[in-house]
């Protein structure tokens, strides 16, 4: 069945989207992530334009983190203080990532810095990921190997403005959590993810934040970040496509659920390793994009009256 | 006064004991509705004359069809530090967002270059490209580009001898609408050509109107974007909030 999206202009067949969403959803769901670093790339390569794919690529986040964070205050797994400190770098990261998109896009180099992040920061957390979970494999098949400590003490704990986060049971400044956030809000602003694959690693390695926390605290912030980024988007460049959210949400929500229920009989190093591949996966695939030659060497943007 | 005579008569006679066109389109409105899907538009006609048509040179017809233009960004990639990035742009005036062009033969015998150039009727004439040549080193080439990836988008069709001539007569054809059609008055264009010449030409237009929810919507992101953004935000939450409440009734 063939749809015309209002905003896009153009005719995609309706359960591709649905596919896509459920797809996406599915893995999101398994793994506790947003999905967005998926789905915005899965649009462009459906002949979505990018604007329009990172705009309501950021809405669908919205909504699977909110179907993956209620579930995750039930379990009291979520800092809300710590969450708000996110935002609040998110909020100030996104209007600056709004910013230079738009600029960007205007100097024709958006595709650019989208894909170049896209490597870069997937390329970077899936090899870390993988290296660390295959060292945690290993390490539960050697008995007596020294157990990590959950975490230690570096130059982060040394600056100013300390706050306590009980829920964490942390005591540290405002400052570097405000940092990570306006790093991923910035990010999604640009690449249409909600960051939750640079957000989780973050807290845990450089906050130090219990892993039990991480995912629900994580959700939280993504929300509002992302549904910031979606209002930002569809008032300053009308990117929005509502017939296109509605599509890929509608499959997420199912999917993310069925995700959910798969990631209960896995372990969290064998999930840990996959979704490392998948992200190498599609930093690899992005990658090769830049560096092969294109068949079309050419492309077509609108253009402004001279 | 009678060496203008003769001039007025030269310049008029053509015009005087021409070929006219009465022509019809099988619709004259298009309504992209959520399941648009393309649409085909039959242009059909006949040449009206006072006397019999003479046989040599023979007739033709052109058809063309034109969508709404807009200006464009027509940008080239090249290899810089190992990777492709886009380098040089032009900056295209306007350029039909659709353009058809059916003849009833080769479109080099139907049409002189003097009469194209009149009544701009080639693909690379329907683009106006005033002072590119000063942007980039190879301007002609980013026409080129522009023209080749709309023609494998099915935007931009050159169907030569498309168009059915009966007896100098009657003559029709059909131009297919693509899917990914943008909204506007659309613009079409038929003319009668004897060696090379245009004989009459006569101008129809269809309106290509988004209706229904589309045309909502579109309304909706444009005028109010701030309802609109908070709108699909509602819809995400309701939609995963909805979700997982549905969920854990079921498991239940």
């Amino acid at each position: 069945m063939q749809l015309y999206l209002p905003i896009a202009e153009v005719s995609v067949n309706a359960f591709l989207l649905l596919g896509i969403g459920g797809i996406v959803g599915f893995l999101s769901g398994l793994f506790g992530v947003g999905g967005g670093f998926l789905i915005t790339p899965l649009l462009f390569f459906i002949g979505i334009p990018p604007a329009i794919a990172v705009a309501t690529g950021a809405n669908q986040v919205v909504a699977s983190s909110i179907s993956g964070v209620l579930a995750q205050l039930k379990r009291k797994a979520v800092d809300l203080r710590m969450g708000v400190v996110l935002l609040v770098g998110g909020l100030m990261g996104s209007t600056v990532g709004v910013w230079v998109f738009a600029v960007l896009t205007a100097r024709g180099q958006v595709d650019l810095l989208v894909q170049l992040s896209y490597v870069f920061f997937l390329g970077f957390i899936g090899i870390t990921m993988f290296a660390e979970s295959a060292r945690a494999i290993l390490r539960s098949k050697k008995p007596g190997a020294p157990i990590r400590r959950a975490h230690t003490h570096n130059w982060v704990h040394g600056l100013p403005f300390k706050v306590k986060f009980r829920a964490s049971g942390l005591y540290i400044s405002v400052l570097p959590p405000l940092a990570v956030g306006a790093l991923v809000g910035f990010l999604a602003a640009i690449m249409g993810v909600g960051g939750g694959f640079i957000m989780v690693p973050a807290m845990i390695y450089l906050l130090g934040m219990p892993t039990k926390v991480v995912i629900g605290t994580s959700l939280f912030q993504i929300i509002f970040v992302t549904a910031f980024t979606t209002i930002m988007h569809a008032v300053t460049a009308n990117t929005v496509d509502m017939m296109l959210a509605i599509l890929l949400i509608l499959g997420g929500v199912v999917g993310a659920q069925f995700g959910a229920m798969l990631s209960g009989r896995l372990k969290a190093e064998q999930l840990r390793i996959l979704l490392s591949l998948l992200v190498i996966a599609v930093a690899a695939k992005i990658g090769l994009d830049l560096l092969l030659r294109p068949t079309e060497l050419y492309s077509l943007a609108p253009g402004v009256l001279p | 006064m009678i060496r203008l005579l003769v001039l007025w008569l030269c310049l008029a006679w053509p015009a005087l004991a021409n070929e006219q066109i009465v022509a019809g389109l099988s619709q004259n409105r298009v309504s992209i509705t959520a399941d648009f899907d393309g649409s085909e538009i039959l242009i059909y006609g006949a040449v009206k004359r006072d006397e019999p048509a003479i046989k040599t040179p023979p007739l033709h017809v052109i058809v063309t069809v034109e969508g709404p233009s807009t200006p464009l960004i027509v940008r080239k990639k090249e290899r810089r530090f190992g990777i492709w990035v886009n380098t040089e742009a032009v900056q295209i005036g306007r350029a039909p967002s659709f353009y058809a062009v059916a003849t009833t033969g080769f479109l080099d015998d139907v049409l002189s270059e003097t009469e194209n150039l009149r009544h701009q009727i080639t693909i690379p004439r329907a683009i106006r490209s005033v002072g590119i040549s000063s942007q980039a080193k190879d301007s002609p080439g980013f026409i080129d580009a522009l023209v080749r990836i709309r023609k494998e988008e099915g935007q931009y069709r050159l169907d030569e001898r498309s168009v059915q001539l009966t007896e100098a007569t009657l003559f029709r054809t059909d131009v297919v609408l693509p899917a990914n059609l943008t909204e506007g008055m659309f613009r079409v264009r038929i003319f009668l050509t004897r060696d090379g010449v245009v004989v009459d030409h006569l101008e129809r237009q269809i309106n290509v109107r988004k209706e229904g929810l589309e045309r909502f919507l579109t309304n909706l992101s444009r005028e109010q974007p701030l309802i609109y953004g908070l709108l699909s935000l509602l819809i995400a939450v309701a939609a995963g909030y909805g979700a997982s409440t549905a969920f854990r009734l079921l498991k239940s």
